[in-house]
């Protein structure tokens, strides 16, 4: 037993242990925040003031809305199947935590003598990983939608996995293109690779598109949150839901939303590169403040890909079912394939 | 015993309480679940074998579209322990032989185990990486691999087909 013990890396565990927190802290700081900005932006686009009650500016919004969930009466209808109806959203938050495992928050760091990277997990597969946990995402939600026994609910949840699995697909020939260009997997290694380059948008302009758009797919975001149309469904998937179940429902989307804008940022926009087609370490800095100056930028760019989400959102309404169901297979699918086509003809004229 | 020596027993625990909970439970939802579960485990162990790329494709196939399909399907069906069909006892024999059968195979091919694990070991047990496997699968496996191709391009045909029949 005792060489187990001594045969661990104790130091790399605790590093990877404390870092591990560090990243569920921040997404869910940024996810509860992100709740009182969307709040903010739909009342500026609305002409609003938005909430402006707890706080300098509201800014204790997301603190009283998260005590209202905890303090509510917690409600498990009598019909209902306990275990799944817990399972359920437990599911949606585990799943929407995983993929900050693999994304590069920012270059190495050296404290006491020790480099550190800023990235959980550099696996070798780190952008099928994230495929992974995106397709085992949906089970939150239709596992959820079912264990209410309630048919709104049941549709609800059906639709949102109909419509995930649909969007999966030309999600996944979009970033076939990517990794034509980039010849690899891991996430660490395409961002290294658009260090010095250029950003990954520049090459693949029509496949970020594809992207994003099944990005808002795959987050329920309007106008694709079929799931809970609330004028069809009265509230969809979590219709039975109530008190903090309900709210990591909620919760989940936003999360879900953060990391996805990580994982954009990371695939098209560089991760934490600063500018475009320059090389930073012209700059002379030391290793930790271009690590520190890197991660800002990177959250820079994810706050401004959550903006477009919300953008979005406020400005286009939501789709029919049959036109969702149109566009994700008669429109994107083709323009995704298109795209591979495109680039893979590229490829092999220009290395030729 | 080493960490990867417990990590072993423990998938293979997992792997086999959750087949056993999937065949015997009542309820078609949990028996899903219950697979899902095996199949994580089944991954667990192509990790533990460094086949990375093979570890996330089956969770990705199986467990991400082809569970959620069969969960869509018992979802709709509204199957419960009450109104479960009871398979006569024909079917119930003839599952008896086909699962003989693939355990034959299963056991031959295990047999043969030896020989196989040497052939693993001369590529550095790297064999499981996406770079090797893909050069496998387009010089040594070119034909079976562009024979599946025609085969999954047939069933999606098969697919359409079926789907416009209605029209």
């Amino acid at each position: 037993m005792n060489s187990i013990l001594l045969s661990v890396d104790w130091a790399l565990v605790l590093e990877k242990t404390l870092f591990i927190a560090f990243i569920i802290s921040i997404s869910l700081v940024i996810a509860m925040y992100t709740t009182y900005g969307e709040r903010k932006i739909a009342a500026w686009i609305q002409d609003r003031h938005g909430p402006n009650r707890a706080g300098p500016f509201g800014l204790l919004q997301p603190l009283a809305d998260g005590l209202k969930l905890f303090f509510k009466e917690e409600i498990i209808p009598n019909s209902s199947n306990k275990f799944l109806f817990i399972l359920g959203p437990s599911l949606a938050m585990i799943t929407a935590m995983l993929t900050g495992a693999v994304i590069p928050w920012g270059d190495k760091i050296e404290i006491f003598g020790r480099s550190i990277s800023l990235q959980i997990a550099d696996v070798n597969i780190g952008i099928l990983y994230v495929f992974g946990v995106v397709s085992l995402g949906v089970y939150g939600i239709m596992i959820g939608a079912w264990a209410s026994n309630n048919k709104f609910s049941l549709m609800g949840g059906l639709r949102a996995a109909s419509q995930i699995i649909s969007y999966e697909l030309a999600m996944g020939i979009a970033l076939i293109a990517l990794l034509m260009t980039s010849g690899t997997l891991s996430l660490g290694e395409m961002v290294r690779q658009q260090q010095t380059g250029g950003w990954n948008f520049f090459i693949q302009p029509l496949g970020f598109l594809i992207f994003l758009i099944c990005a808002f797919a795959e987050c329920n975001r309007t106008p694709f949150d079929l799931a809970e149309a609330e004028n069809e469904l009265i509230g969809g998937y979590h219709a039975e839901y109530s008190s903090m179940k309900l709210g990591f429902y909620l919760f989940a989307e936003y999360i879900n939303m953060f990391i996805s804008s990580a994982v954009m940022a990371s695939l098209y926009f560089g991760g934490y590169d600063i500018i475009p087609f320059y090389d930073e370490s012209a700059w002379g800095l030391s290793v930790n403040t271009m690590a520190v100056l890197g991660a800002l930028a990177l959250f820079v760019k994810i706050l401004l890909l959550i903006f477009v989400f919300m953008w979005v959102r406020w400005t286009i309404p939501r789709f029919r079912y049959d036109q969702l169901m149109n566009l994700g297979w008669k429109g994107l699918i083709p323009l995704a394939l298109f795209n591979m086509l495109i680039t893979a003809a590229f490829i092999l004229f220009l290395r030729k | 015993m080493n960490i990867t020596e417990i990590l072993f027993w423990f998938l293979s625990a997992l792997a086999l309480t959750g087949a056993l909970m999937m065949v015997t439970g009542k309820n078609p939802v949990y028996s899903v679940l219950w697979l899902i579960v095996v199949f994580f485990a089944i991954s667990g162990h192509y990790i533990l074998l460094n086949a990375q790329f093979l570890a996330i494709v089956n969770l990705i196939v199986y467990a991400g579209a082809i569970m959620v399909l069969f969960l869509f399907v018992i979802m709709l069906m509204n199957l419960n322990a009450d109104n479960e069909p009871q398979k006569n006892k024909w079917l119930k024999f003839a599952g008896l032989i086909a699962g003989g059968s693939l355990l034959l195979i299963l056991v031959g091919a295990l047999r043969q185990s030896d020989a196989l694990r040497t052939q693993a070991l001369q590529t550095g047990g790297e064999i499981g990486l996406i770079h090797h496997l893909g050069k496998v699968l387009f010089t040594d496996y070119v034909l079976p691999f562009e024979l599946t191709s025609i085969l999954f391009l047939s069933a999606i045909v098969g697919a359409v087909v079926i789907g416009k029949k209605g029209d």
